[in-house]
């Protein structure tokens, strides 16, 4: 899948969704009609960051300096935000 | 569906191996009902369910208390949720606890008004109940008047800023008549549309010969849906496969309680709409007994939980985790024993029970067969015996 993400793009959670933290669950989900999907560890930490305002590479920084010892981290999150994008998740501002 | 380390989603809900969360609170609010439709699930004896429902406050308490459990979907449902005043107050407490909140509408009683409060109260989602493209079968399936009335209603729904999620039952009736639906869908501007082949239980069950459609209707009900998805990427049709024309039965309500809890208007506390319909069961009620409880520790949830009740072919089948055995109210309904193999599987000794219901939904006679449409009257008559013979083959009703 060739990446159409640009570093200065910027999302927002899809129309008619909700993102939020799940304390019985321990994690970030995200609600829509009648459907839930369930954001564990890392996938949870890239989506919260969505705000409508900050760019992909702002997150991209921010998530390098918050964990430096993750490899490949751009990587990662550029394969998050492509599935949550083709799933409706989010929406491009 | 999608599955990797960071994401986890089945059906639509997650689920955990390890602990169970009801994920889903169902709130069957109330059994009446404005609409009579032949296809309904709803157990056939309602009528007596009608008189005892929940107050609003009992109402409030159960959704708290199934928060704490971890419920995050709630379903207003019903009979006509809308037929109960109190539904803007119900909602307004869902928002408040965090509930992803879903009003699941035959449209009748959805005024301006109402929808405007429901907004303000921060309902998430209105899914609305379709029946055809044309007004004849609408109207005659549900046995009323109500075509109009829908379209209004979708329109107002729309304007309203809501998701446009649809909902068809498929049956014999309008499965001809796919193309057209899916049009119409897309012409309202749905976002969602599902198309959910009828399942055969409650009044549905009593009706299968006149609505069950045919393997070759299905088929192409099926192609006409996928070549609608591949031209038309913005509504997001959902086919669900009717288990009886199917090998391996459905992992039903994605399994005995282990994401869907169901609130009935008078307070039981059910793992699946239709569970009161199995034999020696004592099912738990918001009235008398903790939630927490019912759902954890009740000999009711645990009884068909996991593996452990499962008899052969079930036991050493290597499916055996990926459908939990079917359907448990299906194998009750159809062969008399509760934990038998879902006969819908060919594995099963009790296939032919389907077969012979397909080949049953062939003839002619038993097609033209008078439809009982979902009453009042209908639900009184069956609950007294008086109809025995529409229904003397299943060993209970649901």
């Amino acid at each position: 899948m060739t990446t159409q993400i640009q570093l200065s793009d910027v999302f927002s959670i899809g129309l008619h969704h909700r993102f939020q933290w799940e304390d019985a669950q321990q994690n970030y989900v995200i609600l829509f009609p009648e459907g839930m999907v369930k954001l564990h560890g890392s996938a949870g930490e890239i989506l919260k960051r969505i705000d409508g305002k900050v760019s992909v590479g702002e997150i991209v920084e921010d998530l390098k300096t918050t964990f430096p010892d993750a490899e490949d981290i751009e990587s990662d999150i550029m394969g998050m935000l492509e599935l949550a994008l083709s799933k409706g998740w989010l929406r491009k501002v | 569906m999608t599955q990797n380390t960071n994401v986890q989603v089945n059906n639509g809900v997650s689920t955990s191996a390890t602990q169970t969360t009801p994920l889903w609170l169902l709130a069957e609010v109330t059994y009446r009902c404005p609409l009579h439709c032949a296809f309904c699930y709803n157990p056939t004896d309602y009528d007596k369910h009608t008189q005892n429902e929940l107050t609003t406050a009992q109402w409030i308490q159960a959704l708290r208390d199934a928060r704490k459990l971890g419920a995050i979907q709630l379903g207003i449902s019903g009979g006509e949720p809308l037929l109960r005043d109190d539904i803007e107050e119900i909602v307004i407490e869902a928002h408040k606890l965090g509930y992803y909140s879903n009003l699941i509408t035959s449209g009748v009683g959805l005024t301006e008004q109402r929808i405007q409060a429901l907004k303000a109260g921060g309902l998430d989602h209105i899914q609305l109940s379709m029946h055809d493209v044309t007004e004849d079968i609408n109207n005659f399936i549900t046995n009323t008047k109500t075509f109009q009335l829908k379209q209004k209603v979708a329109t107002m729904i729309k304007a309203h800023g809501y998701p446009m999620v649809l909902n068809v039952v498929i049956h014999r009736f309008n499965i001809d008549h796919m193309k057209q639906i899916l049009e119409m869908a897309e012409a309202i501007g749905a976002d969602y549309i599902e198309l959910a082949n009828n399942q055969y239980y409650g009044w549905s069950l009593v009706n299968r010969s006149q609505l069950m459609p045919t393997r070759e209707q299905l088929d192409r009900a099926e192609a006409v849906t996928n070549e609608f998805r591949a031209t038309n990427p913005n509504v997001k049709a959902l086919y669900v496969v009717p288990d009886y024309f199917n090998d391996r039965p459905k992992k039903c309500m994605n399994g005995w309680g282990e994401v869907f809890m169901i609130v009935t208007a008078n307070g039981d506390v059910l793992p699946c709409h239709s569970a009161r319909s199995l034999p020696n069961m004592q099912f738990p009620n918001v009235k008398d007994a903790d939630l927490g409880w019912s759902w954890k520790d009740s000999p009711a949830f645990n009884k068909y939980r996991g593996t452990e009740w499962m008899k052969e072919p079930c036991r050493s089948c290597e499916d055996k985790e990926k459908d939990l055995g079917g359907c448990r109210c299906q194998s009750f309904l159809l062969t008399g024993d509760a934990e038998a193999a879902d006969p819908v599987c060919t594995k099963s000794p009790h296939r032919h029970l389907i077969d012979q219901a397909i080949e049953d939904a062939k003839n002619p006679q038993l097609q033209a067969q008078a439809i009982l449409f979902r009453n009042d009257k209908n639900s009184r008559r069956l609950a007294s015996g008086e109809l025995k013979s529409l229904i003397e083959q299943f060993h209970s009703l649901p």
